[in-house]
């Protein structure tokens, strides 16, 4: 388990070392910088600012430095937020965005699968058809649709629950919907037909013929057997969630790693964007990891 | 085809029409401004009402279409092509030519894709070309994978074998006989492939990252919406609607699409 667990450990490294360098390239090769403003800052003063952040030399020694920097944990310092460091704000941030995505996995997983299980139990009956309708409006309503229309719903006609900022559990309902909601269509849709595959096998019928209720036979039987294929999109299904807390972040005005990420790369402050980039990608293949030792302490027949 | 199929279908026939002859059917030119009716409810001269400066919505919509259909069709084209051709060689050479070229795939698919067109788009200067190029810089990967897999088990078919007894040459073997039988996924991968792009480049366009004027998008709209969304939910209200209902169309179209091809339901059909 260590083993296997240290193996992809390592071939995660060439994906960051990929992550950053082309993260790196692509935010040099165009001209122009972070401190190209409306007003032309004076040329010495230019240069002198240049010079302290090593931005005169060549690009190559640029990222060279940047990397040693990155083994010493030093993440630079942020060019527009003055006297803080990119692992300040991200130390800062960090909690946040895994807050809320953690709520809107919750949300995935805990709507996606009973839906998925009930319609598949009840199949072709009208239960069915309002959890797979669901599930396709899902998968069709963007997450920002879905933020905006809970916000002027909920936030400014109904009054139920505050538009934005991030100040407590009543802070959190919306943007964990709003987030969760679209990926939960799909979980529902891969869980029920998992199900049915389960439901029509022949343990099932032992299970029923035993005199088992059909509680325990949902729960026990079928959900533990059909739950595989709804482990094996969690990776994935991280990713997503990752890069959908942007918009969510942006809509309900939360200091998360998104909102900082979109005024870095407008404000093209480079350490932040390199920061907050590899933090991203960190956490992908993380859960990839993660989800792979999950998916191999479940289920004994893909142990190495 | 069932009666949602028809409908998707129709929609989309009645949105691609709109955006091709978009100069022609517009009842208002999209930024001219009618500056005694800024922010106006839908009426009858303004059918879904105006934005603050006076400029006709609907208009606004069907030019948006425009952008929103070319990037979403025109970036999953060149994504099948350049995959379908990556991943029917390493699928069809094989051996450490193929493993070499899907370590490449693999690392490109690792990369955080948002984050990825978000830079790319925003260094190119957020017009529609750099949209266009992060797209399918990120797209084309999934479709190698799809193809190469579908490659690698054509390949071993007996006709496949019968061609290569009779003499057929790789080229044609690949061409005249893998090929075609991959038409229907390519077919349903460009359904799912379209609506995907259209969702990636409307939120990029939301969160301002997007489509910069002079171009507007739907996402374009929606963002210009999303700033009066307590008192004006209507300028919110159509762009958010048009695309939604078109990536609905495209899910339907493909479920069905995905459906027909699928031999375990051929029954169904006949």
């Amino acid at each position: 388990m260590l083993k296997f667990f240290f193996k992809r450990l390592l071939h995660g490294i060439p994906v960051l070392f990929v992550v950053s360098t082309i993260t790196f390239l692509i935010m040099r090769v165009v001209p122009g910088g972070p401190f190209d403003q409306e007003k032309k800052l004076p040329p010495e003063i230019l240069a002198n600012i240049q010079a302290k952040y090593h931005l005169d030399e060549p690009v190559t020694t640029q990222y060279l430095f940047y990397l040693k920097q990155l083994m010493h944990g030093d993440m630079g310092p942020s060019y527009k937020y003055i006297g803080r460091d990119v692992a300040d704000i991200i130390f800062d941030t960090l909690p946040v965005s895994i807050t809320l995505g953690v709520l809107a996995m919750f949300v995935v997983v805990g709507v996606g699968v009973p839906m998925g299980i009930w319609s598949a139990y009840r199949q072709d009956s009208i239960i069915d058809r309002a959890c797979m309708f669901y599930a396709t409006l899902g998968i069709s309503v963007p997450s920002f649709i879905l933020g905006t229309v809970l916000v002027w719903l909920i936030s400014h006609k109904l009054q139920w629950l505050p538009p934005a900022l991030w100040e407590g559990p009543r802070y959190m309902i919306l943007p964990a919907i709003a987030l969760g909601a679209p990926f939960s269509g799909y979980i529902a849709r891969l869980t029920r037909s998992a199900a049915l595959e389960v439901l029509a096998s022949d343990y099932i019928r032992t299970a029923r013929a035993k005199g088992l209720t059909e509680t325990v036979v949902l729960l026990k039987h079928t959900l533990k057997n059909s739950i595989f294929p709804i482990i094996s999109v969690l990776g994935p299904l991280t990713a997503g969630l990752v890069t959908g807390s942007f918009v969510i972040e942006f809509i309900f005005s939360i200091p998360g790693m998104g909102s900082f990420f979109i005024t870095a790369v407008t404000n093209r402050d480079y350490p932040l964007i390199m920061g907050v980039t590899l933090v991203y990608a960190v956490l992908i293949v993380f859960a990839n990891i993660l989800v792979d030792i999950i998916y191999m302490w479940l289920d004994p027949r893909v142990r190495v | 085809m069932n009666f949602f199929s028809k409908l998707s279908f129709g929609f989309l026939g009645v949105i691609f029409f709109a955006a091709v002859f978009a100069p022609w059917i517009t009842p208002h030119s999209y930024e001219t401004q009618d500056t005694l009716n800024t922010l106006a409810t839908p009426s009858f001269s303004h059918l879904m009402g105006t934005d603050r400066l006076g400029r006709d919505l609907f208009s606004r919509l069907i030019y948006g279409a425009r952008v929103s259909l070319f990037i979403g069709v025109f970036t999953t084209l060149l994504a099948l092509v350049i995959g379908t051709i990556y991943g029917s060689i390493s699928g069809f050479v094989g051996g450490r030519m193929d493993g070499f070229m899907m370590r490449i795939v693999d690392v490109i698919f690792a990369l955080p894709d948002m984050l990825m067109i978000i830079l790319i788009t925003v260094t190119m200067g957020r017009g529609i070309l750099g949209m266009f190029i992060a797209l399918t810089l990120v797209s084309w990967v999934t479709v190698a994978r799809l193809v190469r897999g579908e490659v690698l088990r054509i390949k071993e078919k007996t006709y496949v074998e019968a061609a290569r007894a009779l003499g057929a040459s790789s080229t044609k073997i690949l061409t005249k006989e893998i090929l075609p039988n991959i038409l229907g996924l390519m077919v349903v991968t460009m359904t799912f492939r379209v609506p995907a792009a259209i969702l990636a480049e409307s939120t990029l366009s939301f969160i301002g990252l997007g489509i910069a004027p002079p171009f507007s998008s739907w996402g374009t709209m929606a963002n210009e919406g999303w700033k009066s969304i307590k008192f004006h939910p209507h300028l919110i209200l159509f762009p958010s609607l048009a695309i939604f209902l078109t990536i609905l169309s495209f899910n339907f179209l493909g479920d069905r699409f995905r459906d027909y091809l699928d031999p375990r339901n051929k029954a169904r059909f006949n």
